[in-house]
């Protein structure tokens, strides 16, 4: 229980964007978010970073309500990486890095061995270590979402939320960045929409709809045909890759 | 190279550069002092400063002595400290709004404060009790709050903050036309149109006293929030996921530069581009990062204005040339490079 979500409601005036969510993160374990466009999943990845508070229904970070915790506080153990953040400020991978040391260092005190092991610690995870001067705009976009994830990493979190950090992403640097995501020894929230990346990557999934969780659990028994004609239209076939021995889908025409 | 020797050779240009602007502002400011209708070495002007602070006494020139102390020196310090002004705001502005184009009169700062002084000059609100400084610093506020409303206590984000800027700017300076057309005569419209464009006439010690004071405090509070402006590069909600109350930093901050560019708009008129410009051209030499970059434009914005102050005076003997026209005529051709890049990266 590194993450619990209980009864979580979040309206925008009359329309309920997130509809009575709970479920339970599983410590060090890589939880997908599926679900097609408009079904809440960005909306329930700010309630877990309390970016946004819920109208009703609590988080708990290891037992503890988020909503008793300073903005701070939640910083030091979940960080979050958005979709899409860019910046027009040339910064360096490292200068990047470094800004997830923000939560840990108090006002006005001195960068430690600790922040530069955080950050180093970071960069070498995210393969970045030998980029540290490189600038923002020069960077490829696997390149941005890895420095985005360095960042993270460099919060020393024990959760990490991602929404969609494939998006827009080629097929080697997706698998990459789905690789590093696995890799880490943290308890990590994945929005995603590609279902059999999930089905590859993910310890555990979770099948949003209209706000609702319609289904949860380990993907070779949430991933169905049933669920892929009912929650995403469409027509598929589904067997057990014979590389992996994960669900692969078969989309029909 | 190690990042440990790139970091500690980044340190040492810094420190510089720094160095160098102090000697530059320095110098600026004894040019400063040298120049006009009376010519005075810059020798004299060194002696009859450290004769005033009781260093020295060396025998000089009573006449020198005034004018360098009572006028020209009081002149180029308070220009020193409306560069530095707003510069440090523009880089504030640019750095909450993730926009290129932001400069401190974005918030429509300049426009009420034209409202304010028109209001004085002209219909002769205030019935003598508030000076034309007051009143252009009441328009100011005006200006700001009636951003902060529109824009719901800057919580709408960094468009609706431009947005509700610009209608400000509009309304305030509709008001501003409204009553000079209406009811003022030739004169007062020439008075109202030369103290817009700036200029640093008749800036004397008080006003000085109470410029360094606001500059000195604003550039203070700014970088205690230089770590927090760093996290605003990818805009807010990264700031908030890594632990800013971003609600409270804006309006700090906001505040912080209205009140530094109200103090300026309402003591020497809304002098322009220095706010864009040198935010610019000091990120270009020291790079992004808000601990470096605002002492940077602090710097480099107040060497900008006294060398401006001193083009206004020299460039046409016998008269001088409103601060803003000097300004503008260095910054639209500088702006102009800035749209070109965007244009290109884009």
């Amino acid at each position: 229980m590194s993450i619990t979500a209980e009864n979580l409601v979040w309206r925008i005036g009359s329309k309920t964007i997130v509809d009575d969510v709970s479920f339970v993160a599983e410590p060090g374990r890589m939880l997908g978010l599926l679900g097609p466009n408009g079904s809440g999943k960005t909306s329930l990845l700010r309630l877990l970073t309390g970016l946004k508070r819920p109208q009703s229904g609590r988080v708990l970070l290891d037992g503890s309500d988020l909503a008793s915790l300073s903005a701070r506080a939640v910083a030091r153990r979940v960080a979050f990486v958005e979709q899409h953040a860019g910046t027009s400020a040339n910064l360096r991978i490292a200068d990047i890095a470094r800004l997830g040391r923000f939560p840990h260092r108090s006002w006005m005190s001195r960068w430690t061995h600790a922040d530069d092991r955080a950050v180093d610690e970071a960069l070498k995870r995210a393969g970045l270590q030998d980029r540290r001067g490189d600038r923002w705009q020069s960077l490829s976009g696997g390149e941005k979402q890895r420095t985005h994830i360095a960042r993270a990493l460099a919060q020393t979190p024990t959760e990490l939320i991602l929404d969609e950090p494939t998006n827009h992403l080629d097929i080697h640097h997706q698998i990459g960045v789905l690789k590093l995501v696995a890799s880490l020894p943290i308890t990590s929230v994945v929005a995603l929409h590609d279902l059999n990346h999930a089905a590859m990557f993910c310890d555990a999934v979770i099948v949003m709809q209209q706000g609702k969780i319609v289904a949860s659990g380990a993907p070779d028994i949430v991933i169905t045909e049933a669920l892929l004609r009912d929650v995403f239209s469409v027509e598929a076939r589904i067997e057990t890759s014979p590389h992996h021995q994960r669900p692969h889908i078969h989309y029909l025409r | 190279m190690n990042p440990e020797n790139g970091a500690l050779e980044g340190r040492a240009v810094f420190a510089g550069l720094m160095l160098a602007s102090l000697v530059a502002i320095g110098l600026a400011i004894g040019l400063s002092t040298g120049i006009g209708d009376l010519p005075i070495p810059l020798g004299t002007t060194f002696t009859a400063i450290t004769n005033r602070l009781g260093w020295t006494s060396t025998e000089i020139d009573r006449v020198y002595e005034t004018v360098i102390w009572d006028y020209r020196l009081s002149r180029a310090l308070v220009a020193a400290f409306c560069g530095a002004g707003l510069a440090l705001s523009g880089a504030i502005m640019q750095s909450l709004l993730r926009n290129p184009l932001a400069e401190p009169y974005v918030l429509g700062i300049s426009a009420g404060a034209s409202t304010g002084a028109v209001a004085i000059i002209i219909l002769g609100l205030g019935g003598g009790v508030l000076s034309l400084s007051g009143g252009a610093f009441l328009g100011a506020f005006a200006a700001f709050c009636f951003v902060a409303l529109l824009s719901n206590g800057t919580r709408g984000g960094a468009d609706r903050t431009i947005l509700a800027g610009v209608a400000a700017s509009q309304l305030f300076n509709a008001t501003t036309s409204y009553i000079v057309t209406t009811s003022g005569n030739a004169q007062q419209a020439r008075d109202v149109m030369f103290w817009l464009l700036g200029s640093f006439g008749g800036v004397r010690w008080p006003e000085f006293m109470l410029v360094s004071v606001v500059v000195s405090i604003g550039l203070v509070a700014c970088l205690c929030y230089a770590r927090t402006l760093d996290t605003f590069a990818f805009g807010d909600e990264t700031a908030a996921s890594l632990g800013v109350n971003v609600d409270r930093a804006r309006i700090v901050l906001f505040a912080l530069t209205a009140m530094m560019t109200a103090t300026i708009v309402s003591m020497v008129g809304s002098i322009g581009f220095v706010g864009l410009i040198v935010p610019h051209t000091a990120r270009a030499l020291v790079g992004p990062l808000h601990i470096r970059l605002l002492p940077a434009c602090i710097l480099i914005g107040a060497v900008f204005m006294v060398l401006a102050d001193v083009a206004s005076r020299a460039l046409i003997p016998q008269q001088v040339l409103p601060i803003g026209v000097v300004t503008a005529l260095v910054g639209v051709p500088f702006f102009s490079i800035i749209l070109y890049r965007l244009q290109r990266a884009a």
